[in-house]
């Protein structure tokens, strides 16, 4: 398979998009297009000062490292979540974060949960018996509420995180399942700054797919964390993002609808608002009599006329 | 000699003049979970491994 742009061999292979790039090429892509994001969906500008929250993880460091890139001023916050589990999660997190950070001569805020709130993260779920068993609640809540403060203090304009389309799909899918309006109501590429203190929030990479933020980590020399989070094992969002690879394996770009038709239904005012058929602009189609919305013939009676002329 | 591919860690035997995207789902992997390397270097789902390659599997899905 050849770089559609130079004709060398490709590194990877974009079904959703029938695109294959080469190594150099796509490292220029992917910026490109966040910064086609970031316009569109109107996240920040080069003026405003941005908070990155960092995990270590491809995403997150990924995420900096292309804003980096695109000339934006952004520093990062890494929260020490205190999960160790036998793997030294949290603090091989840190040293990976940190390492970018410091071979990139950038700023990296640390805050360790445990030295901030007494409790680290597990111990916190423990105590509070939030969640099922897991304290991916308590973690969640606990990210959520840290970055909004140390982005609100240090009077940064926005928090930009790294989720990619794979979690964003994730998410969409589960929220579809259980048909949680007020959640699918919010989601999408920016969160509005509210006036009662929650920063604006932004997700630049909600387009890519997660193999291709892996891709670009790989290309990119990044060292990051690639031992899951022992508590994210079995989860239902890895469930449900194995489950729309499958999907994906089958129909190729499956995930990119699903998530982009929604956004769009989103904006167009068209979810969760019930429509009366009667208050439809029906008219009888000229040719059955039968009620429509389209113009002229019913799609039927178009569908037939099409037919009978490719058959004369 | 056959072909190796390894993901975390499990081994996979297949063998030589398959198209990688075939071997993936010969032996039930997800194509889109997963980025292919060999010596280093990122392969596409077309390529036709040979006789000796070691692919390692770098698993994509993060997150909980």
């Amino acid at each position: 398979m050849k770089c559609r742009k130079c004709e060398n061999k490709a590194s990877i292979h974009m079904r959703q998009h029938k695109l294959a790039l080469c190594k150099e090429h796509y490292l220029e892509w992917i910026p490109e297009q966040t910064e086609r994001f970031i316009k569109k969906y109107e996240m920040f500008t080069h003026e405003e000062k941005i908070l990155v929250a960092v995990s270590g993880g491809k995403d997150s460091l990924s995420l900096w490292d292309i804003l980096i890139k695109l000339g934006y001023q952004a520093d990062g916050l890494y929260l020490g979540l205190g999960i160790d589990s036998g793997i030294n999660y949290s603090h091989e997190s840190q040293r990976l974060a940190e390492k970018y950070a410091n071979e990139n001569n950038l700023k990296l805020h640390v805050v360790d949960i445990e030295k901030e709130f007494g409790q680290s993260i597990p111990v916190l779920a423990e105590i509070s018996h939030r969640g099922y068993m897991r304290p991916c609640a308590v973690c969640g809540l606990a990210k959520r509420h840290e970055m909004n403060r140390i982005a609100r203090d240090l009077g940064y304009d926005v928090l930009a995180t790294g989720h990619n389309l794979d979690d964003e799909a994730a998410v969409l899918f589960g929220n579809t399942l259980n048909w949680s309006s007020e959640f699918l109501l919010r989601q999408g590429p920016v969160l509005p700054a509210s006036s009662s203190g929650l920063a604006r929030k932004v997700k630049p990479l909600c387009r890519f797919y997660e193999r291709e933020m892996t891709a670009y980590a790989i290309m990119r020399g990044i060292e990051y964390i690639y031992e899951e989070c022992p508590f994210a094992d079995g989860s239902q969002s890895i469930f449900y993002k194995e489950m729309l690879n499958q999907l994906e394996t089958v129909r190729p770009g499956a995930k990119l609808i699903f998530y982009l038709n929604f956004l769009e239904a989103k904006k167009c005012g068209n979810l969760f608002i019930e429509k009366n058929v009667e208050q439809q602009n029906l008219h009888p189609c000229p040719k059955c009599g039968q009620p429509t919305s389209t113009p002229d013939l019913c799609s039927f009676c178009r569908m037939i006329e099409k037919a009978k002329a490719e058959t004369v | 000699m056959t072909v190796k591919l390894i993901l975390r860690d499990k081994e996979y035997e297949v063998r030589p003049g398959m198209a990688l995207l075939d071997a993936l789902k010969k032996n039930n992997i997800v194509p889109e979970s997963v980025i292919a390397t060999r010596d280093g270097e990122i392969i596409t789902d077309d390529e036709v491994l040979r006789s000796g390659d070691v692919v390692k599997l770098i698993a994509v899905i993060s997150g909980g």
